[in-house]
C-alpha cells in the first residue's frame, strides 16, 4: 500500500526514527536523586536535614581520627605532640592493646597461645557454619576444645587427652548398646566416661610434668580473649542443654515438664546479672568444702544455665512450628521416640530455629561485657580499671570505648550478616 | 479387633517397668524425681556446711538494721539512719523510674527510626539502617559507660557558669547541663494543699483531673461512633476533646497556682529546680538509643506484615489516608508489634541493673551491691533481688498473655 502513499504525497520516512534519548530529568542520576531524595518538599527537607547531620558527625570525628597520634608514651606526650590542634591519642593502643586483648597479667612470652587457638577457633567452626566444606573438619572441630584448653591453660597434655579419651570411650559404649534402645547406650556411655575420667584422674598428678606446658591460672586472663573465651564455651555448651530443655518442656510427663519448665521461666526471669551474684558470691556454697572452684568455671557455669534457657525457649519455637504430620509419620513408621527426635524432629526443627539461635548468640556475646560488674578484667574491665586508672592514660576515654566498639561490631555485625545468609541458603520453600 | 500391642491383663512383671508404655513414663519420672531430690539434698548439706565452716546462717534480720550508706537520688525520704528494708524499697522505685522513663523514649525513638527506616528516602532510610546496625551490635553497657563519660568528663562543672562572662550558659536560662548533674526547673504550688513544701494530694488531683478528661474523651468518641452509626455523618471531635483535656487541667493548675523553680547558681552548686544525676541520665538515655533500635526493628517488621492489599481495599472502600492508617493498617500492625514490644519493656527492666556500673542506687545497686557488701548476707540479697525481677517479669508476662488474648484473631 505504500504505493498510494508514494503518490499523494510527498514524503514519506520507510526507516524508524533512532530512539531518543530520554529527557535528562528522567533517568541516570538525576531521576535516581529525584526519586529517592527529593521526591516532595517534606521529603527534600529530610534529605537536607540528613546531609546536615552527617556534615556535623563527620566534622567532629574526621580531624579526630585522622589527626591521631599513634606513637606516644602518655597522654600529656600525645597532647604535646597535638599542640592544641584536634586528634585522637591513638597511641594508648599501640602501646596497651596486650592489655586489651589479654588482660594485664596474661604472660607476654605466652601470647602466641591464644592467639594460634584464635586461629584454630575459625579452623574448628567453619564446617559447622559452612556446609559446603569437607566433612572431615569436623574432626578439628571435635578436637578443638581439647586444644585450645591445652593451649590457653597450659599445664599438661595428658588432662585434656584423658578427657577426650573418657568421651572417646563412652561414645564407643553409645554406639555398642544403641542399637539395643537409646537409653542403655547414653546411660552406658556415661558410666564408661565417668570410670575413664575417674581412673585418669588418679593418675595425672603423676603425669603432670610430661608434655606440659608452663599453666596460666583463669584469674590471669582478660581482656577481649576473656569475651571470646566466655562468648564461644557458653554458646556451644549451653546448646545441647536448651535442646534438652526444649524437648522436656514439650514432654507428655507433667514432672519433667514442670522442671523444664519452672527452671527456664526462672531464669529468663531474672537479669543476667543477678546471676553473675550468684556465680560471685553464692555458688561457691553450693560446691563440696575446699573445691575451690574458680571464678571463671563459675560465671561459665551461670551463663550457659542462662543462654541455654533462651536457647531452649527458641528451639521450643522451631518444635512448635513442625507440622504434626512430621511427628504422625514418625510414629507410623514405627520409630521411638529417641529415633524420631533424632532422624526426624530435630534436624527440622534446629533448622528453623537458627536465626533465632544465632540472636542469642549474639545477645550472650555483648553480654560477657557484664562479667566486668563482678570485677573480672575484660576489655570493658581492663578499659575502666587498669588502664584509664594509670597515670598515663587517665583520660584518654574516646580512643579505648571506640575500640571496644569496634572489635564487638565487627564479630555482632558478620555473626547477624552470616545469620541472614544462611537464613537465604536455608529457604528450601518459595523458591 | 484389638489395635493395641500392650498384653492384656496378666501378670506384672519387672521389665514391664521399662518396655510397657504403661509404666514406662512413670518410671522415667520417678528416677527424674530421685536425681532432683539427690542433686537438690547434695547442694543443701554442701550449703550446710560450708555456712557452718563460714559461721553464718540464713537471717533477713538485717533488713530492718540501719543502712549506714547514703542514696543521692531517692524519690522517697531516706537518711543513712534508715533500714536496709527502705533502701531496698529506694532501690525499687529508682529501678521502676529508670525502666519507666526508659520505656517511653526507647518507643518514641524506636518508632521514629522504624517508621523513617521504611522512608521512600534513601539518605533517610540508610541513616537509620545505621543507626539500628550500631546500637544493636555493640553491648549496651558499653553504651551506659559511653554516655556515663559523657555527663561526666565532656559537661562542664558547675563553676564554669559563674562570672559575668561565664564559659557555659544555662540552656534558655532553665536547664544547666553540669557534670554533677541536669537541673531542670521543678514545679511547686504556691496556693496548694500543704503549704509551701507541697503535698502529695496536689499531684494526686492533678492525676484525678486527667483521668476524669480521659473518660470524658471516651464518651465523646462512643457518642461520635453512634451518631455516625445512625446518621452516617461523622461529628467533628476534635476541638470538643482538646477543650476536655486542656480547660480543667489549665484551671486546676491556675487556682492551685503551679509556678515552676528554676535552678540558680547558690555557692559552688546549682540549687532549686529538680536535680535529675548524671547516672540516671547515663543509664536512661543508654537503654533509650540501644532498645531504640530493638523496637525500630520491630516496628518496621509489623508495618511491613500489614499487606500492601489491606490499604488498598481501604483504599477502594472510600477510606481517607488517615482514617485508613487509624482503622485499618494500625490495628493489624500493633497486633504484630506489640508482644515484641512489651518484651523490648522486659528488657529495659532486666538492663536496668547494669545501674550498679555507673553508681546508679537501683534494687541492684543498694541490695545487691552496698548491702550485701556491708552485711555479708549474699545469699539473702541475691535471693531478694531475684524475687524482685522474678515477680516483676512474672507481671509483665501475665499482662503479655491478657493482652494477646484480647488481640487474638477472633475466628468463627
Amino acid at each position: 500500500m505504500s504505493d498510494t502513499h508514494a503518490e499523494s504525497v510527498a514524503f514519506v520516512r520507510e526507516t524508524s526514527l533512532p530512539p531518543a534519548a530520554p529527557p535528562v530529568a528522567e533517568t541516570g542520576i538525576v531521576k535516581w536523586v529525584r526519586e529517592n531524595l527529593f521526591a516532595t518538599w517534606a521529603n527534600g527537607l529530610l534529605t537536607v536535614a540528613s546531609l546536615y547531620v552527617i556534615y556535623l558527625i563527620l566534622r567532629a570525628t574526621m580531624p579526630w581520627l585522622f589527626n591521631g597520634v599513634w606513637n606516644a608514651s602518655s597522654l600529656a606526650e600525645c597532647r604535646e605532640i597535638l599542640q592544641g590542634t584536634t586528634g585522637g591519642c591513638f597511641a594508648v593502643l599501640t602501646e596497651r592493646w596486650n592489655q586489651l586483648l589479654f588482660g594485664f597479667t596474661y604472660p607476654t612470652e605466652l601470647y602466641w597461645r591464644p592467639l594460634v587457638a584464635f586461629v584454630l577457633m575459625f579452623v574448628a567452626l567453619a564446617p559447622v557454619l559452612f556446609f559446603d566444606l569437607p566433612r572431615k573438619l569436623l574432626i578439628v572441630t571435635g578436637l578443638f576444645p581439647f586444644i585450645a584448653y591445652w593451649l590457653i591453660w597450659g599445664g599438661s597434655i595428658f588432662v585434656p587427652v584423658f578427657v577426650l579419651v573418657g568421651f572417646v570411650v563412652g561414645y564407643l559404649v553409645y554406639v555398642r548398646f544403641e542399637k539395643v534402645s537409646f537409653a542403655a547406650g547414653f546411660f552406658g556411655g556415661l558410666a564408661a566416661a565417668v570410670v575413664v575420667w575417674t581412673v585418669s584422674g588418679a593418675i595425672t598428678p603423676s603425669l603432670e610434668n610430661v608434655l606440659a606446658l608452663e599453666a596460666v591460672p583463669s584469674r590471669d586472663m582478660g581482656g577481649y580473649m576473656l569475651n571470646m573465651m566466655l562468648g564461644v564455651t557458653c554458646v556451644s555448651l549451653s546448646l545441647p542443654i536448651g535442646i534438652a530443655l526444649a524437648l522436656g518442656r514439650q514432654s507428655s510427663m507433667p514432672l519433667i515438664k514442670w522442671i523444664c519448665v519452672i527452671f527456664i521461666e526462672f531464669v529468663r526471669g531474672v537479669p543476667l546479672i543477678t546471676l553473675l551474684f550468684v556465680a560471685n558470691v553464692m555458688l561457691a556454697y553450693f560446691f563440696p568444702p575446699g573445691s575451690g572452684v574458680d571464678l571463671f568455671l563459675r560465671v561459665v557455669i551461670m551463663i550457659t544455665l542462662f543462654s541455654s534457657a533462651y536457647i531452649a525457649e527458641v528451639i521450643r519455637g522451631g518444635l512448635a512450628a513442625l507440622p504434626k504430620g512430621q511427628y504422625e509419620a514418625a510414629d507410623s513408621l514405627g520409630l521411638d521416640y529417641p529415633q524420631a527426635m533424632r532422624l526426624i524432629i530435630l534436624p527440622q526443627a534446629l533448622k528453623i530455629s537458627i536465626p533465632g539461635i544465632v540472636n542469642i548468640a549474639v545477645g550472650l556475646f555483648k553480654d560477657t561485657t557484664l562479667v566486668s560488674v563482678i570485677s573480672m578484667f575484660d576489655i570493658l574491665g581492663m578499659i575502666r580499671g587498669p588502664i584509664l586508672a594509670s597515670t598515663e592514660w587517665n583520660g584518654v576515654y574516646w580512643e579505648l570505648l571506640g575500640f571496644a566498639c569496634v572489635v564487638f561490631f565487627v564479630v555482632c555485625y558478620s555473626i547477624s550478616q552470616y545469620s541472614q545468609w544462611l537464613e537465604r541458603r536455608l529457604a528450601t520453600d518459595h523458591r | 479387633m484389638s489395635t493395641t500391642t500392650d498384653p492384656q491383663g496378666g501378670t506384672f512383671r519387672l521389665s514391664m517397668l521399662l518396655n510397657d508404655t504403661r509404666y514406662r513414663s512413670l518410671t522415667m519420672q520417678v528416677i527424674a524425681a530421685v536425681v532432683l531430690a539427690l542433686a537438690i539434698g547434695y547442694l543443701y548439706s554442701n550449703l550446710v556446711t560450708n555456712l557452718r565452716a563460714a559461721g553464718l546462717n540464713i537471717s533477713y534480720a538485717f533488713l530492718g538494721n540501719p543502712a549506714g550508706y547514703d542514696i543521692n537520688q531517692t524519690l522517697i525520704d531516706y537518711s543513712s539512719q534508715s533500714t536496709n528494708l527502705r533502701a531496698a524499697v529506694v532501690g525499687i522505685l529508682n529501678t521502676l523510674l529508670v525502666a519507666f522513663l526508659a520505656c517511653v523514649t526507647a518507643t518514641i525513638f524506636g518508632v521514629i527510626a522504624g517508621v523513617l527506616r521504611l522512608s521512600n528516602n534513601w539518605l533517610v532510610s540508610k541513616l537509620m539502617a545505621v543507626y539500628v546496625e550500631i546500637f544493636r551490635n555493640i553491648p549496651v553497657l558499653i553504651w551506659i559507660v559511653i554516655i556515663f563519660t559523657i555527663m561526666i568528663a565532656v559537661l562542664p562543672g558547675p563553676r564554669a557558669f559563674r562570672g559575668d562572662d561565664p564559659e557555659s550558659r544555662m540552656l534558655l536560662d532553665l536547664f544547666a547541663f553540669t557534670n554533677r548533674g541536669v537541673y531542670i526547673p521543678g514545679p511547686y504550688f504556691t496556693r496548694g494543699i500543704g503549704g509551701e513544701e507541697g503535698s502529695i494530694l496536689n499531684w494526686l488531683m492533678v492525676i484525678g483531673v486527667l483521668i476524669a478528661s480521659l473518660f470524658a474523651t471516651r464518651a465523646v468518641t462512643a457518642r461520635a461512633n453512634a451518631t455516625q452509626a445512625a446518621t452516617g455523618v461523622r461529628p467533628n471531635t476534635l476541638w470538643t476533646n482538646l477543650a476536655i483535656w486542656f480547660v480543667p487541667l489549665i484551671a486546676l493548675l491556675f487556682v492551685l497556682g503551679l509556678t515552676w523553680e528554676v535552678p540558680a547558681l547558690k555557692g559552688f552548686n546549682f540549687s532549686g529546680g529538680i536535680k535529675v544525676g548524671g547516672p540516671l541520665i547515663a543509664l536512661w538515655f543508654a537503654l533509650s538509643i540501644y532498645t531504640g533500635a530493638f523496637i525500630a526493628e520491630n516496628v518496621r517488621a509489623g508495618i511491613q506484615a500489614v499487606s500492601k492489599g489491606q490499604t488498598e481495599a481501604a483504599g477502594a472502600l472510600g477510606l481517607r489516608p488517615n482514617r485508613i492508617m487509624s482503622l485499618v493498617v494500625l490495628p493489624q500492625a500493633l497486633r504484630v508489634i506489640i508482644p515484641p514490644l512489651i518484651s523490648q519493656y522486659l528488657n529495659i527492666t532486666k538492663n536496668s541493673s547494669l545501674a550498679i556500673a555507673v553508681g546508679y542506687a537501683d534494687i541492684t545497686a543498694t541490695l545487691g551491691g552496698i548491702t550485701l557488701n556491708q552485711t555479708g548476707r549474699a545469699i539473702e540479697c541475691v535471693l531478694l533481688l531475684m524475687l524482685f525481677y522474678l515477680v516483676i517479669s512474672l507481671l509483665i508476662s501475665a499482662f503479655m498473655n491478657v493482652y494477646n488474648n484480647a488481640m487474638k484473631l477472633k475466628e468463627r
